[in-house]
């Protein structure tokens, strides 16, 4: 019943959307696995792998635009969220290696018999459940927001303050992780991760289930997220977000509309988080520098902030162009990127999503006048 | 006391005043050729004798004696100082201190020393240079026979006082009697009223001096120890927050340089400018280039190359930030998260030509002389390059404000950031005030640069490394009020470096980081908020 009030209360667009997203999901690791090497078919293992990283991005994507885009609130810490959640995976991961890392402890993790650990830190218990650590990927990131979240919203701090406060959140995290003292592996962070649930992390089948389970989470969140928009809730959000000091007047608590939204959109990136550090095999802090999460607002706005398509469209062509120009023109990239974040600014302030928009409603007049 | 100590002390005195006695009368040559007479034990009375006959040739023949380099000729018994290499030594005459030919080894034969000759010859030196004319030297014989201890050295130490007219160096030299006094079998009254001369030098030799006398057996002179370290190290932490606190201005005017400009864009403009940073590495680099181009051109001029570059920074820096305005943030008034996007981008694109231009990494940027060394005052360390740093950080400052204050531009700026369609409305022209105020905190970064370069590395990654805490300075103090942003950083830069030790440099400052963030919550406006209707 509730399945399907979710899927009724979507518009056809986002239905169609989610649709290809879970036929790319189902299709790129089955073509991986089911093909022999030699087909047209095949799709090579590097694609999968890609295809799982862009996924998660994507997630991470929709989580800035649920905050950005529908409220108003534009966070430039939430690649904090996704290396909390990361970071949860990644110690799972590390419980797992057991006897097979490099010096055999059957608890430690290497980095710490190499940092002269007697014994395993108390946050670091409960970590070899993979039931505790996929608890942990969603309340850790959530408490964060939830914390930070209830201090600013509740004290008003607004716009570019908040923004600021989001950035200095995860600049200290950075700081924070890239200590050695800290029991999170310092600046080499987690990696060297064998197996996950039994499975291990190097094989094709592995990665296919991973790809498969990312593009599941990215339309559920989707989902998700279409419920929270379209609903009565959504639309006071979005008004929260166009004037905040009128909703106020009106008897509506703004705090707790942004607190649910930040606080659900900390778990999503949390989530994302976790499903992609087994694919990429590594976490560590550099996923906390500033630049990563404003990447990730860029993503929303090349794409089109204030939908839900177009954050996922976004990172996928953001990334995508990424990875060929990294590799084709290593020089290039900082200058296109950083060429993409002004033009993008100026000239397609509701991104790609919003420029289709306006095609087609042009095209549209254009038909009514001819007709 | 027991005997056998005492007789160990005593014995080496009484040879000396013996032996002592007997060379007073004697002449300098004859002091110099009873060091070639005899076995080490005559020897050694030999040197004892010569230190203490005051000559100023004693020092350089106890130096050569040690080095091996005294030398008896074989031919006439006369004592040379030999040096050089290969098989002709070129001879000085130790007495007269004239050259005297030179000679194969063959024809010399060496005047050995061992081991405990050569602690015998470094106690007479210590003595020797506490005579020594130049008033330095006598100083730092002092210090050196203060960390030294060297018991034998007290009986020298006494007459050195006794003939001393300087009263600094006179003072010092009975900080290191009394220190001497403090590791001898002195009476415990001696070693009490030593205690306080010591507690009166008050530094870190001292305090040890202090720890070492607080182990003593006199229950008395061991208690008058403690008290007396424990002073000592009260006033030595004392210092070392005054030390703490200059580190944290010399921060904060860091802070400062780099945040004020930010402070203008920011506070009048409402704009977020996260090319701030880069605004700051063309500074930087603007300074390289000058150094280079001043080194070919006008190498004579290489001293002042740092003041050179300060206007053509502000100039580059300034200009780059008023086409930035024309072409980019003019468009974005009014979205300041989009500018915050814009220029995130601009800085990544800023960054990337610079690295293209002059490679990824450091350049390097020459203090002049000027900058370079330090001063103490009491027991704190100034170095002159962040000294002067302050003092730029400063006048930049004063500069700002005057212009704000008494300029017709700082007029104009005030008044649209006040109203700015009341100022339009007034005449203003308030693109051209944009692009200028603009310009004006661009060139204040710029000269920030110039200052940066002095004391961090010149790389393409200069200005992220103070872009977040620019704006935590910003924040911190409150918008749109220049006092804040002074108060602010300084605050910062104090706060930082007093966590420092005890927390380290990086958690240090995370605990900045979050406490920011939670005095955010508390003041969402800063320090100095603005008030009135503008304000939203």
């Amino acid at each position: 019943m509730m399945t399907r009030f979710l899927w009724t209360g979507m518009g056809r667009n986002l239905r169609l959307f989610v649709l290809l997203v879970l036929t790319v999901g189902i299709a790129v690791p089955l073509l991986n696995v089911l093909m022999p090497q030699g087909s047209p078919l095949y799709v090579p293992s590097y694609v999968l792998q890609l295809m799982g990283k862009y996924l998660c991005y994507a997630s991470l994507a929709l989580a800035v635009d649920l905050v950005w885009g529908f409220c108003g609130i534009l966070s430039l810490g939430h690649a904090a969220f996704f290396g909390l959640g990361g970071y949860c995976m990644g110690m799972y991961l590390m419980r797992q290696i057991g006897t097979r890392g490099v010096y055999g402890n059957p608890v430690l993790p290497d980095f710490m018999v190499f940092l002269n650990y007697k014994e395993l830190p108390w946050f670091w218990y409960g970590f070899d459940q993979f039931w505790f650590a996929a608890a942990m990927v969603v309340l850790v990131p959530s408490l964060l927001a939830l914390a930070l979240g209830w201090f600013a919203f509740r004290s008003r701090v607004t716009g570019v303050y908040l923004s600021i406060i989001t950035q200095a959140m995860t600049f200290a995290l950075l700081l924070a992780f890239f200590r050695n003292d800290m029991g999170f592996g310092g600046n080499n962070g987690l990696t060297d991760f064998k197996d996950i649930l039994g499975y291990s992390v190097q094989a094709d089948a592995t990665r296919a289930v991973l790809c498969f389970a990312s593009a599941l989470a990215l339309a559920l969140f989707l989902v998700i997220s279409g419920a929270v928009v379209g609903s009565r809730f959504g639309k006071a959000l979005t008004a929260v977000r166009d004037a905040e000091s009128r909703m106020r007047f009106l008897g509506y608590r703004v705090e707790g509309f942004k607190l649910f939204v930040f606080v659900l959109s900390a778990a999503m990136a949390g989530i994302a988080g976790a499903l992609y550090v087994p694919q990429v095999g590594i976490i560590n802090p550099s996923e906390f520098a500033p630049g990563n999460s404003i990447e990730a607002v860029l993503w929303v706005a090349v794409g089109g902030r204030g939908t839900l398509v177009g954050p996922v469209i976004g990172a996928f062509l953001v990334n995508f162009a990424k990875t060929w120009l990294t590799g084709a023109l290593p020089e290039v990239w900082l200058f296109a990127l950083g060429a993409l974040f002004i033009v993008v600014t100026l000239l397609l302030p509701k991104g790609i999503v919003g420029l289709w928009a306006q095609i087609k409603s042009r095209n549209l007049a254009r038909k009514a006048v001819s007709a | 006391m027991s005997h056998k100590r005492f007789l160990a002390w005593l014995l080496p005195a009484l040879v000396t005043l013996a032996v002592a006695g007997t060379a007073m009368a004697a002449d300098l040559a004859t002091l110099v050729g009873n060091l070639a007479a005899g076995g080490y034990s005559e020897r050694d009375a030999a040197i004892t004798a010569l230190a203490a006959s005051g000559e100023a040739r004693a020092a350089p023949v106890l130096e050569a004696l040690s080095a091996g380099e005294l030398y008896v000729r074989t031919a006439d018994k006369v004592v040379v100082i030999a040096r050089g290499s290969g098989k002709q030594l070129s001879l000085v005459d130790a007495v007269t201190g004239k050259e005297a030919g030179s000679a194969s080894e063959d024809a010399l034969d060496r005047i050995k020393v061992n081991n405990r000759l050569r602690g015998t010859i470094d106690a007479a030196m210590g003595a020797l240079t506490l005579m020594n004319p130049d008033p330095k030297v006598r100083r730092a014989a002092a210090q050196s026979l203060f960390t030294r201890r060297d018991a034998s050295s007290l009986e020298p130490l006494d007459k050195a006082i006794a003939g001393e007219k300087d009263a600094a160096i006179k003072r010092a030299m009975t900080e290191a009697r009394a220190a001497i006094v403090l590791g001898t079998d002195a009476p415990a009254a001696r070693k009490i009223e030593a205690i306080d001369t010591v507690r009166a030098r008050g530094d870190r030799d001292a305090l040890g001096v202090l720890l070492a006398a607080a182990a003593s057996a006199n229950a008395e002179v061991k208690a008058a120890a403690a008290t007396a370290a424990e002073s000592v190290r009260q006033r030595l932490d004392a210092w070392q927050a005054a030390q703490n606190v200059w580190y944290g201005i010399s921060l904060g005017s860091v802070l400062l340089l780099a945040a004020i400009g930010l402070a203008i864009t920011f506070g009048t403009m409402g704009v977020i400018n996260m090319a701030h940073g880069e605004m700051v590495m063309l500074g930087a680099y603007t300074t390289f280039v000058v150094q280079q181009t001043l080194r070919s051109v006008a190498p004579q001029l290489n001293e002042l190359s740092v003041i050179v570059a300060l206007p053509i920074a502000f100039l580059v820096s300034g200009a780059v930030g008023v086409v930035i305005e024309r072409t980019i943030i003019r468009f974005l008034y009014g979205r300041a998260l989009d500018t915050l996007l814009a220029t995130w981008g601009l800085s990544l694109v800023l960054q990337q030509a610079v690295r293209t231009i002059f490679g990824p990494t450091n350049r390097e940027v020459s203090s002049p002389s000027w900058m370079s060394g330090s001063f103490l005052v009491g027991q704190i360390e100034v170095t002159y390059g962040r000294l002067w740093i302050v003092v730029f950080a400063l006048l930049v400052f004063a500069a700002l404000l005057l212009v704000l204050r008494r300029t017709p531009l700082g007029l104009y700026m005030r008044a649209v950031t006040q109203n700015r369609p009341m100022a339009s409305a007034m005449g203003i022209r308030t693109p051209r005030v944009d692009a200028l105020t603009f310009g004006l905190g661009s060139g204040i970064a710029g000269l920030a640069g110039v200052a940066l370069s002095q004391i961090d590395n010149v790389s393409p990654n200069l200005g992220q490394g103070y872009i977040i805490d620019s704006f935590m300075v910003v924040v911190f103090g409150g918008v749109g009020n220049l006092f804040g942003t002074l108060l602010g950083a300084t605050a910062l830069g104090i706060v930082n470096k007093f966590l420092e030790p005890y927390a380290g440099a990086v958690l240090g400052k995370i605990l900045v980081l979050v406490f920011i963030i939670l005095f955010i919550q508390r003041r969402p406006r800063g320090l100095f908020a603005q008030k009135g209707r503008s304000v939203e």
